[in-house]
């Protein structure tokens, strides 16, 4: 789908657990996950901490919406 | 003469002890055969043993990639001195195909012994392995396990023996993009024409040389101001509204659903529930917003860190689902983005 998309000239970011996998279908903007069962967040650190961590996460995804992608990219940290 | 010996890799779901809730179990080993090595030993004939059954759960493995499973598992496989390995077949099982590439590669190329696995043309371990290892050739279910196994036995016997490989027709095994030079008997020009003639003709043709299939797309380009973006939230995670009342299957997907989220400033369990048969669904039970972040979207939507969030989503069931399918699914929805003026997406998988 996320290929689909880029096709289709919408910049997409793929949040997601299994980054060799996004890699292999080609997404060009993926961002790692916290973990498979709760991608967005983790629970076991209580809600709040587990919301922060989902901030970051979706914040840091749509700031990779902001920049030019010549080659797929592994954004693993804020930038 | 002794049996020749041989370590199995399987994961926690053909080991009989569970399923998803069972993903997370750490490695162990059990002495003999377990599930399909009874198949595979049957396939192996009498000079050959399967001496232990190596098990690990799908999620364990790939999120302790990094903290050091395939070294454990590697120390465990060697204990035995095994004259072979197998693991899998995987069919097409997304985490444990890329669990049985993984530990083969390994097998194969540091502990020197002759490894093997099986998995379905569209498992991601398939691309991701194909030219690291022979990789047999299965279906899409474990309903393929008898034919598969004696395609595996047999191209494992020939590894550890010493024999020519033949090519991955003869053999059953996804191409490896390995080209191996010989004489035809016939010269090139010649069965250039019969080629052409066969085509023509609208036969059945087979080419020495397949063109590589890429299929990349350029990532599409930036927007400029993400304060005045309009925003889609698209899953493959499964989650759906209670009732899923559009009967998304829970594997193996071949719909996707589109349900809004208006006037939500979170995602709650009273409205939605998951149905992705592929992880343990406790968590996104318990608060969608894992999957699907409406909850941080609303707050950057009322901040003006973005334009605005979409008052839909779009889900789907990404385990087991064919990639064919998948790519259809985008094409239908895509036009109504479009239509709806959808600027950038984010895209969640779990």
């Amino acid at each position: 789908m996320v290929k689909e998309i880029d096709r289709a000239g919408i910049p997409v970011a793929h949040i997601c657990t299994v980054v060799p996998i996004s890699l292999t279908i080609g997404a060009n903007r993926i961002v790692p996950a916290i973990g498979i069962p709760y991608p967005l967040g983790d629970p076991t650190q209580g809600e709040k901490k587990s919301k922060e961590i989902r901030e970051q996460l979706v914040k840091r995804a749509l700031k990779t919406l902001t920049i030019p992608v010549e080659e797929q990219t592994v954004f693993e940290e804020d930038f | 003469m002794s049996k020749k010996k041989i370590v199995h890799y399987i994961n926690q779901f053909f080991a009989g002890i569970g399923g998803e809730e069972k993903a997370d179990i750490a490695p162990e080993v059990k002495e003999g055969v377990v599930g399909p090595g009874v198949a595979l030993e049957a396939a192996l004939g009498d000079d050959y043993e399967i001496v232990a059954t190596v098990i690990c759960g799908d999620n364990y493995f790939s999120s302790n990639l990094e903290n050091g499973v395939v070294e454990e598992l590697l120390k465990t496989i060697k204990s035995y001195e095994p004259d072979g390995f197998i693991a899998g077949p995987a069919f097409n099982a997304g985490r444990y195909g890329v669990s049985c590439g993984t530990i083969a590669v390994a097998v194969q190329d540091e502990l020197g012994i002759p490894a093997i696995t099986g998995m379905f043309e569209e498992n991601p371990g398939t691309d991701m392995f194909r030219k690291s290892i022979e990789i047999i050739k299965t279906k899409g279910s474990s309903a393929d396990m008898r034919r598969s196994t004696k395609l595996m036995a047999n191209l494992l016997k020939k590894k550890i023996n010493g024999e020519e490989v033949l090519g991955p027709e003869e053999e059953g095994y996804h191409e490896r993009g390995i080209r191996v030079n010989y004489f035809n008997e016939r010269r090139g020009s010649e069965r250039a024409v019969e080629l052409l003639l066969k085509k023509i003709r609208g036969e059945e043709v087979y080419t020495d040389y397949p063109m590589p299939k890429v299929d990349r797309v350029p990532a599409a380009p930036p927007i400029k101001d993400l304060s005045k973006a309009k925003i889609a939230l698209i899953t493959s995670g499964g989650v759906v509204p209670q009732g899923n009342p559009d009967h998304i299957e829970s594997s193996s997907a071949t719909k996707w659903g589109k349900y809004s989220i208006a006037g939500m400033d979170h995602a709650d369990k009273k409205d939605f529930m998951t149905i992705h048969g592929g992880y343990d669904r406790e968590f996104i039970t318990e608060d969608p917003d894992l999957c699907i972040p409406v909850d941080v979207l609303r707050e950057l939507e009322k901040e003006g860190y973005i334009g605005e969030l979409v008052d839909y989503f779009i889900t789907t069931t990404g385990t087991g689902t064919a990639t064919n399918n998948a790519k259809r699914f985008a094409e239908e929805y895509l036009p109504m983005l479009i239509e709806d003026g959808v600027d950038a997406v984010l895209l969640t998988s779990t």
